[in-house]
C-alpha cells in the first residue's frame, strides 16, 4: 500500500469514528443510548440492519466464493425475505407494543423471569464468542496480505470500535454505520467498474458471461433434492428461512437495530428495505467474484492465492517442487487461454461446431488446471502443515492489491475495515445492552437513574469489547476457529428461536413448561452433538423442534392452568 | 427513567409503549397503502429475483 492508500484508509476510519463520538456527545438518556435515536427513519434502520449483518468476511470472502463455486451461494439468502416479512408482521409489533429494550425482556413479559434470563444468557454466550471472530477473521487475512503485525491490526481496529461504541451507544452505531456502508458500497462499486475496464478490450460483457457460464460459474439456482449438495433452492429457502428468523428475530444485535424506529412503520419499512435488497446485493458481490474469475482467464493467476504462504514455502525447502508446479500451471493456463480465444472467435463467426468443441476442450483443460492447483495445495501443506489449504478467502484481496490503482486499494481496504467495524459495533452495543437490562437492572439494581444505567451500560460494553479483543488475540490457539464459532451458534440458535416461536404461536404454553423444555432440548442437542456425526446446521432444526414439542408435552402434563402464561397487550 | 412497574411474575417494565405500535398504522407509500400490499410487493420482488437468476442460469448454461 502507498502513502495515498494509508491516507484514505486512516482518514475514513478515524473520521467516521470521531464523527460518531462528536454527534452523540453529552448523551444521558438510557433509551437513546440503548435503542438509538427515537426519531430514526426507515432508510437509516434499513442501512443499520444491513451493515450489522454484512461483516468484513462478507466482502473479502464472498467474491472468493463466486470465483471458486460461482453464483450458487446466493440461494442461501432465499429464505431471508420471507423471514423478514414474518418478523415485520408478527415479532416487531409485539416488541414495540411492550416497549422493550431487548428481545429477552419480551420473554420475561410473555413467560417469566427465569425464561428471560435463559434466553439472554444463551445470547451472551453465543454472541460473546462470535464477537472475537468479527475482528480476528478479517485481521488475519489483511495482515497476512499487507504484511502488517496481526496483534497490532487486531488491537488498533478493536480499540477504535470500542471507543466510539462505548461513547455513543446504539445511536453512534447507527450514525457510523451509514457512512461505513457508503464506504463499503463505494469501494465495491469502484472495484466492479475497474474490473470491467481491466477485461480484454475486445471482450464484451456478454462474452465475459459466456465464458463464466461455460465454466459453470453462473448456475445460480439449483432445484435438486439431493441433500448432499451444498447450495440448492430448497436448502436455501428452508434453511435460510430458519436461520434468518433466528438471527433477525431473536438476536439482540439485530433486534436493537430496528426496534428504535420513530414508529412501527419506520421499523417495518427498514426491514422490508433489507428483504428487497439483500438478494441483489449478494448477487452483485458474487458476480464480482465471477468476473474476477473471467479476468484471470486472460491474465495468469497465482497458482495459490495466499501468496505470502506460498512464498514462505518456496523459500523454506520446497522451492524446487513448488516452482515445477508453477511452470506446469502456467503451461496449462496458456493452453486454456488459447482455447477460450478459439471458442469466442467461433461464437462471433457463428461457427457452432467449433464453438462447442473449443468450449469442451477449454473445460477439460480447466479441470487439469484445477488438478494442478490441488497438487500445489498438497505440496504446500506438506511443506508447511500449519497453512490453510483453502485459498478462496485470498482471491479478492490478491486481485485488489495486484490490479487496482493506488487510492482505490486504500478505499477497498477501508471498505473491509468499515464492514468489520460496523458489525462489531452493533454486536458490542447489543452485548452491553443485554447485560445491563436483562442482568444488572433486572437482578442487581432495579431503581436507579438513567445516568446510572447509561454509565453501567458503558462499562459493560467496554468489558465485552475487551473480552472480544482478548479472544481475537488468542484466537489462533483454537483450531479452525470460524467453524468452531459456527458450531456454537448452531448449537444454541435452535433453542433460542423456539423460545420465541412458542411465545408467539403457542399462547397456552407457560413459562415453566417452556423453560424446562428449553433446558431439556439444549441438553439433547449437546448429547447429539457429542454422539452423532451430522452437519452442525441440523442442530438449529433439532434444538428448535425438540424445544417446541417438549414444551407442548410438559404443558400437557402440568395441566392447562399450571405455570405462568401471561396475557400480552393486544394478544 | 420512570419508576419500574412490577407485574405478577416479578418482571419490571416501562409503563407504556411507544407511539406508533398499531398494526393498522398507514404505510405512507403511494401505491401500497396496506401492509399486506407491502408484503405482497416484497414477495413479488423475491419471485422476480429468483426468476431472473433462473433465466441467467438457463441462458448461460
Amino acid at each position: 500500500m502507498s502513502p495515498l492508500d494509508f491516507v484514505v484508509l486512516i482518514g475514513t476510519m478515524v473520521g467516521i469514528a470521531v464523527y460518531g463520538i462528536w454527534r452523540t456527545r453529552g448523551q444521558r438518556d438510557l433509551s437513546t443510548y440503548l435503542k438509538g435515536d427515537p426519531n430514526v427513519r426507515w432508510a437509516a434502520i434499513g442501512i443499520s440492519v444491513m451493515a450489522t449483518q454484512a461483516s468484513a468476511i462478507t466482502f473479502i470472502s464472498t467474491p472468493g466464493q463466486g470465483y471458486q463455486d460461482g453464483l450458487g451461494f446466493v440461494q442461501n439468502y432465499f429464505g431471508m425475505p420471507l423471514a423478514l416479512i414474518i418478523i415485520a408482521a408478527i415479532f416487531l409489533p409485539m416488541y414495540r407494543r411492550l416497549n422493550v429494550y431487548t428481545a429477552y425482556e419480551f420473554l420475561g413479559r410473555r413467560f417469566d423471569a427465569k425464561t428471560r434470563l435463559l434466553g439472554a444468557a444463551l445470547f451472551l454466550v453465543q454472541r460473546g464468542l462470535a464477537a472475537g471472530i468479527t475482528i480476528y477473521a478479517p485481521a488475519i487475512i489483511l495482515s497476512t496480505m499487507l504484511g502488517w503485525r496481526l496483534d497490532l491490526t487486531i488491537v488498533l481496529s478493536g480499540l477504535l470500535v470500542i471507543i466510539y461504541t462505548v461513547a455513543g451507544g446504539s445511536e453512534a452505531v447507527s450514525l457510523t454505520q451509514k457512512y461505513q456502508l457508503a464506504i463499503i458500497f463505494g469501494g465495491m462499486a469502484t472495484a466492479f467498474i475497474v474490473l470491467l475496464t481491466k477485461l480484454p478490450a475486445n471482450l464484451s460483457l456478454t462474452d465475459a458471461l459466456t465464458v463464466a457460464g461455460g465454466f459453470k460459474k453462473l448456475e445460480a439456482v439449483d432445484f435438486s433434492l439431493d441433500v448432499r449438495r451444498r447450495y440448492t433452492f430448497w436448502s436455501g429457502l428452508l434453511g435460510g428461512l430458519f436461520l434468518s428468523l433466528s438471527y433477525f428475530g431473536t438476536d439482540q444485535s439485530q433486534v436493537q437495530r430496528y426496534i428504535s424506529g420513530a414508529s412501527l412503520r419506520e421499523s417495518r419499512l427498514g426491514l422490508m428495505f433489507n428483504a428487497v435488497l439483500k438478494i441483489p446485493m449478494q448477487f452483485f458481490i458474487l458476480l464480482l467474484g465471477v468476473l474476477v474469475f473471467v479476468f484471470y482467464q486472460f491474465e495468469r493467476p497465482p497458482v495459490f492465492f495466499n501468496g505470502v504462504a506460498w512464498k514462505y514455502a518456496v523459500e523454506h525447502g520446497s522451492g524446487e517442487r513448488l516452482r515445477s508446479i508453477e511452470q506446469q500451471f502456467a503451461a496449462v493456463h496458456a493452453q486454456k487461454q488459447q482455447l477460450i480465444h478459439t471458442w469466442l472467435g467461433a461464437k462471433h463467426a457463428g461457427d457452432r461446431k467449433t464453438e462447442a468443441e473449443a468450449r469442451a476442450q477449454a473445460m477439460a483443460v480447466n479441470e487439469r488446471s484445477e488438478a494442478v492447483r490441488a497438487e500445489a495445495k498438497t505440496a504446500l501443506v506438506a511443506a508447511d502443515p500449519g497453512v490453510k489449504s483453502n485459498d478462496s478467502d485470498y482471491v479478492f484481496i490478491t486481485f485488489v492489491l495486484d490490479h487496482l490503482p493506488h487510492g482505490v486499494i486504500g478505499l477497498l481496504v477501508a471498505a473491509f475495515f468499515a464492514a468489520a467495524l460496523s458489525s462489531k459495533s452493533a454486536e458490542l452495543s447489543a452485548l452491553g445492552s443485554t447485560t445491563t437490562v436483562d442482568f444488572y437492572r433486572h437482578l442487581l439494581k432495579r431503581e436507579a437513574t438513567d445516568a446510572h444505567y447509561v454509565a453501567a451500560s458503558k462499562w459493560f460494553t467496554l468489558l465485552w469489547g475487551l473480552v472480544a479483543l482478548a479472544f481475537a488475540l488468542f484466537a489462533n490457539l483454537v483450531e479452525n476457529l470460524i467453524q468452531a464459532v459456527n458450531i456454537v451458534g448452531s448449537v444454541f440458535y435452535g433453542v433460542v428461536l423456539a423460545l420465541f416461536l412458542v411465545a408467539f404461536f403457542l399462547k397456552r404454553v407457560s413459562g415453566t413448561a417452556v423453560f424446562w423444555a428449553a433446558l431439556a432440548a439444549q441438553t439433547l442437542v449437546f448429547v447429539l452433538y457429542f454422539s452423532l456425526n451430522i452437519s452442525y446446521l441440523w442442530y438449529n432444526f433439532i434444538g428448535c423442534a425438540a424445544c417446541v414439542l417438549l414444551s407442548l408435552l410438559i404443558q400437557a402434563a402440568l395441566g392447562p392452568n399450571a405455570g405462568s402464561a401471561q396475557a400480552l397487550p393486544g394478544s | 427513567m420512570k419508576p419500574l412497574d412490577v407485574n405478577a411474575t416479578g418482571d419490571e417494565h416501562a409503563p407504556s409503549g411507544p407511539a406508533g405500535t398499531s398494526d393498522s398504522e398507514t404505510t405512507g407509500l403511494p401505491w401500497l397503502d396496506t401492509w399486506h400490499g407491502v408484503y405482497a410487493f416484497v414477495f413479488g420482488c423475491f419471485i422476480v429475483w429468483v426468476g431472473l437468476l433462473i433465466a441467467l442460469t438457463v441462458i448461460f448454461s
